[in-house]
């Protein structure tokens, strides 16, 4: 019995170990609000959301299977709300049920695996009516194969016959094992055998055919003898007590499956409410094979920086098709890093099978993303910065396949401009070659030149532009990179080192704030 | 004991031609400096006979026959199908034993009759299995070919054909035995079993479609005791009485051949072979790793050497077993040259690269495969090194008089045949002083013709004559914390920092090109 919500054909493998750039992502494109927000305090789906963000589909087809599921649970939320409600139940039902199974014996092992079937078989009764009752309103193949397999495989006969073996698995009448003698002429693979009728044959009772059965008693005071038979016992029941112990972790899991499937969606219920109640557009992307590249987007926002509360979110629209290589130069607080992180996020919810927070996205799946954004952290260090950089770089690189897709914020500015452009150049060269995606934000503009003249016709250029009043407008336009940063703007507009912003200068006691323009238009 | 018993086989001899009279060098003073005690305590740490086993590894010879004659055995351990064919029988043999002495320690008759059978039907398929494996595999080398022939005569003697035969029917004979235990309470009733369905089985298909993948297991361990409780006792008597046969039979087995059915020309063999197997383990976990051994070709005249991709083969084991990687080396000796200086920077792999030159000649000498793509060596009488120790430096004074004094017995005794290693020795006199001490010891070297490293930080001394080759230790400059380990005949090369950087890391255009297919 499985629980395919999240794949048409397989199970969701919660287990795998979290990849080596699961902490970057997380970091780097602000996930933890975006999963707290879809967790809104439950840490059970947290840890599942994060889960299946991270792990990437790389095929349409399996990313278009989820927004299905994902559209079932818009329309029937509260249908979804009470699965889930009841597979938890079923789960806390077995975590009452407390026994201490390590160091059991297997007839302790056996006996508190009854206990927890009776109470399974309880609720996997009440599943089966849920998915009885909705199976006409779901038009996902999801969930449709899902109550489908409840109503199959939990049938009355199958439930009944299951009541049957609990049962019977008390043996009251003693255990009637088989065995084999070992290299040592001691007893050995002891098998538990069907609790059938044990009759000694009428001719045998009567003595005319050879003797097939003998046996002894032990003595009541025998405490050692006593042990040591239940102790055979014991080896006889090991099997059945693991099968009825393995049974109950099945079933478990089943549950266990199940709850982290559906959590995935709750989440996802718990993001949209939270976006929509922010006025933020939700759209379901659209996936394309991850060959020609394709990228275009109207109005997408940086969800993260909306969760934030961020006061106006600007949506960017962006036609990279056919361009491996977005550069994103301009000026300083302009949006750059902002725009890449929108187009991170967005690019892992779409390949989880997400909405996303635009008004239109369509994208190339990638066979895996990476970021590598400078750590400013480092800069105290500057001569072990570029090291650890490369470091990155390198770790990313045994990583990369064909048509990922890396996202590089400020890259390679842990040393002069000559040098890091060198190293940057041939880094991207190197992987375009290789037909991975590169999105660049940079203010190096002897890297951003170079590309400029090697490969126009392939390469978008977006650059930060402010408005007249040189104000940033966090909109990034189409623009060949310009020579000058605008550092020197931001640094004018605060005012330079003595202005009036800095709260130890003091002495202009003339006008209290200056307004930012008033400062720029002077 | 030689075997010449089966039908007059010939005697054999595994390491080394058997009637040939060889003189060993058996020395150890080098050992702990070139840490081939190390070596040796890796390959002998898991096996049988560790004491026998590790006297083998310090003797060695100047007798090209000897060494020839074990090259083609270990050649012929190449052959997987030759190597997996002796692994399994040392590995049979070895449960043989363990059987033998497990039996011994059984008190209850009928246990210690069944390990010795065991032993038995062990040791026999072991013989059997082996001649035939030896029949159809080709051999090329002198030793396995001279047993080859010695077993197949065992194999195919009466003794063998009866012990195998009366083994194996006696076995069957139990195999069939199969019954029941009924307990109730505390009643035991034994039976004949009569093919009751498996009550688990049922069970675990029934809850089969709740399957999930693995989860834990409930078994429960049960230790297996090698005695008998009275429990099991009691069984095992009621039991007898529904098999008296079967039984029976066991009993009259044991009492034709109690535990003395090894053959000594076997036993012997698998003594042998445990040299070559033991180092054939040691090298496998390198090889796999992509470092390379071969046979190297040997001389007692002509003092050319020539090593390619070779390395210390204690710090590659330490290295490869902690995940790291190991950095080859390469020299060579023209016919005039005859002593390498190493200079450089420190930590750069210049003992590595001494020692690595001390081992080969060890190594050579025992016939074993030996680091390296290809090496060429001369075969040397003695060798003597000189390693400064540095907790003795605490005793500044009486170690300069110490090593002077080593020096000088080495010098006396060293003959043109020898090999000298020397590392940083006289480091604790002052620079002059040092440099008057090594090139005093170097002349008298050069006049001697012996051969030799010297690791100095003195790098005049790199060119004090044309027999002398300087060697030159190499780091990442702009990155000490890694080293190259590299020691080559040209000093590195300085390269901008940045780009040596990106190199480092394996992320230029070519690099990257190389990485992602």
């Amino acid at each position: 019995m499985k629980a395919h919500l999240l794949f048409e054909d397989r199970d969701f493998d919660f287990s795998a170990q979290p990849g080596p750039f699961d902490e970057d992502l997380v970091t780097d494109l602000g996930l933890g609000i975006l999963l707290r927000t879809m967790a809104q305090g439950d840490r059970f789906v947290l840890d599942v959301s994060r889960r299946v963000l991270l792990r990437s589909l790389t095929d349409p087809a399996q990313v278009l299977y989820r927004q299905a599921v994902l559209r079932d649970c818009i329309a029937q939320e509260e249908m979804v709300r009470e699965l889930y409600a009841l597979v938890v139940g079923a789960l806390e039902d077995k975590r009452g049920l407390f026994w201490g199974m390590r160091s059991g014996s297997p007839q302790t092992n056996l006996h508190g695996a009854l206990m927890q079937l009776e109470a399974f078989v309880v609720r996997l009764r009440a599943l089966r009516r849920l998915a009885e009752d909705h199976f006409g309103k779901v038009r996902s193949a999801g969930f449709q194969t899902l109550f489908k397999s409840l109503a199959r495989d939990l049938d009355d006969e199958y439930l009944g016959t299951m009541s049957r073996h609990l049962k019977q698995l008390g043996f009251r009448d003693g255990v009637l094992l088989s065995a084999r003698l070992d290299r040592d002429n001691s007893g050995i693979d002891y098998v538990l055998r069907s609790p059938a009728k044990r009759r000694t044959a009428w001719r045998e009772r009567l003595g005319i055919a050879p003797r097939t059965s003998y046996s002894f008693t032990i003595s009541p005071r025998d405490e050692a003898g006593a042990n040591e038979l239940s102790n055979l016992t014991g080896r006889g029941l090991n099997h059945v007590a693991n099968a009825a112990a393995q049974a109950a972790d099945h079933i478990e899991s089943y549950f266990t499956m199940l709850r982290a499937e559906l959590a995935f969606y709750m989440g996802c219920l718990n993001l949209r409410s939270a976006l929509l109640r922010r006025g933020a557009p939700l759209v379901f992307p659209v996936p394309e094979p991850s060959n020609p590249a394709r990228f275009s987007c109207a109005g997408l926002r940086d969800a993260a920086l909306v969760l934030e509360g961020a006061a106006r979110v600007v949506g960017n629209d962006v036609d990279a098709d056919g361009r491996p290589l977005v550069v994103v130069t301009g000026a300083n607080s302009g949006g750059k890093s902002t725009f890449l992180r929108s187009v991170g996020l967005a690019q892992v919810m779409t390949q989880c099978g997400m909405e996303v927070c635009a008004s239109g996205y369509r994208s190339s799946l990638h066979s895996a993303l990476f970021t590598h954004f400078g750590r400013e952290e480092d800069e105290s260090m500057r001569s072990g910065r570029l090291d650890d950089e490369l470091n990155r770089m390198s770790a990313i690189i045994d990583a990369t396949r064909r048509h990922a897709l890396v996202l590089f914020n400020e890259s390679f500015s842990g040393t002069n401009e000559r040098e890091g452009s060198e190293i940057g150049r041939q880094i991207v060269q190197a992987l375009l070659e290789r037909e991975v995606t590169v999105f660049f934000v940079t203010h190096q503009f002897d890297f951003a030149e170079g590309f400029r003249t090697s490969r126009p016709s392939t390469t978008r250029f977006l650059r930060a532009e402010r408005a007249a009043d040189g104000r940033p407008s966090y909109k990034l336009v189409v623009g060949d990179p310009l020579p000058t940063s605008f550092a020197a703007d931001v640094y004018r507009r605060l005012g330079g080192f003595d202005g009036p912003r800095s709260p130890h200068a003091g002495n202009r006691s003339s006008d209290a704030a200056p307004v930012f323009d008033a400062e720029g238009s002077a | 004991m030689e075997g010449a018993q089966h039908d007059g086989t010939p005697a054999f001899g595994l390491l080394g031609p058997p009637d040939r009279a060889v003189t060993f060098h058996d020395e150890r003073d080098h050992a702990a400096d070139l840490r081939l005690d190390r070596i040796v305590s890796a390959i002998t740490r898991d096996q049988d006979d560790p004491e026998e086993l590790e006297a083998l590894y310090f003797r060695r010879t100047s007798d090209v026959e000897t060494l020839r004659y074990r090259h083609e055995v270990f050649r012929d351990l190449d052959d997987a199908a030759v190597w997996d064919a002796l692994v399994r029988f040392g590995a049979s043999i070895r449960e043989v034993r363990s059987h033998l002495f497990q039996a011994r320690a059984m008190r209850v008759v009928r246990q210690r009759q069944g390990w010795t059978l065991d032993a038995a039907a062990i040791y026999c398929s072991a013989v059997r299995e082996l001649a035939t494996a030896l029949g159809e595999l080709r051999l090329g080398s002198r030793g396995l070919v001279g047993f080859r022939r010695y077993l197949s005569g065992y194999a195919a003697s009466e003794e063998f054909e009866r012990l195998d035969a009366e083994t194996a029917a006696c076995k069957a004979a139990l195999a069939g035995i199969s019954y029941c235990v009924d307990i109730d309470g505390g009643r035991v009733t034994v039976t004949r079993s009569g093919g009751e369905p498996d009550y688990s089985e049922e069970i675990e298909s029934f809850f089969e479609r709740f399957r999930q993948g693995a989860v834990r297991s409930y078994l429960v361990g049960y230790r297996v005791w090698p005695g008998m409780t009275h429990i099991g006792e009691q069984i095992l008597d009621l039991v007898v009485r529904l098999y008296p046969e079967e039984l029976g039979l066991l009993a009259r087995w044991f009492s034709v051949h109690h535990e003395g059915f090894v053959d000594p020309g076997v036993h012997r063999f698998f003594r042998e072979l445990q040299f070559y197997v033991s180092y054939r383990s040691l090298l496998d976990p390198l090889s796999a790793a992509g470092l390379q051994f071969c046979y190297p070709q040997v001389d007692v005249s002509s003092k050319e050497e020539l090593a390619e991709d070779t390395f210390d083969l204690a710090l590659a084991d330490t290295l490869v077993s902690a995940g790291a990687k190991v950095v080859t080396n390469d020299y060579r000796l023209g016919p005039d040259e005859r002593l390498f200086v190493v200079s450089g920077p420190n930590q750069g792999g210049k003992t590595t690269f001494a020692r690595t030159f001390g081992q080969l000649h060890h190594l050579a000498a025992l016939g074993v495969p030996v680091p390296g793509r290809r090496v060429r060596l001369f075969l040397c009488d003695r060798i003597f090194t000189h390693f400064s120790r540095e907790e003795d430096l605490s005793r500044l004074a009486g170690k300069l008089e110490s090593d002077l004094l080593e020096m000088q017995a080495t010098l006396r005794s060293a003959t043109p045949a020898s090999v000298v290693v020397m590392n940083e020795v006289f480091s604790s006199t002052s620079l002059e002083d040092n440099r008057f001490l090594s090139t005093e010891v170097l002349r008298r070297l050069l006049e001697l013709g012996c051969l030799g490293v010297c690791v100095t930080f003195v790098e005049e001394l790199a060119s004090l004559a044309s027999p002398v080759v300087s060697m030159v230790s190499t780091v990442v400059p702009d990155d000490p914390a890694r080293r190259t380990f590299k020691v080559v005949r040209a000093p590195a090369n300085g390269l901008a920092y940045a780009l040596a950087l990106a190199r480092k890391h394996r992320v230029t255009y070519a690099q990257i090109l190389e990485r992602i297919p």
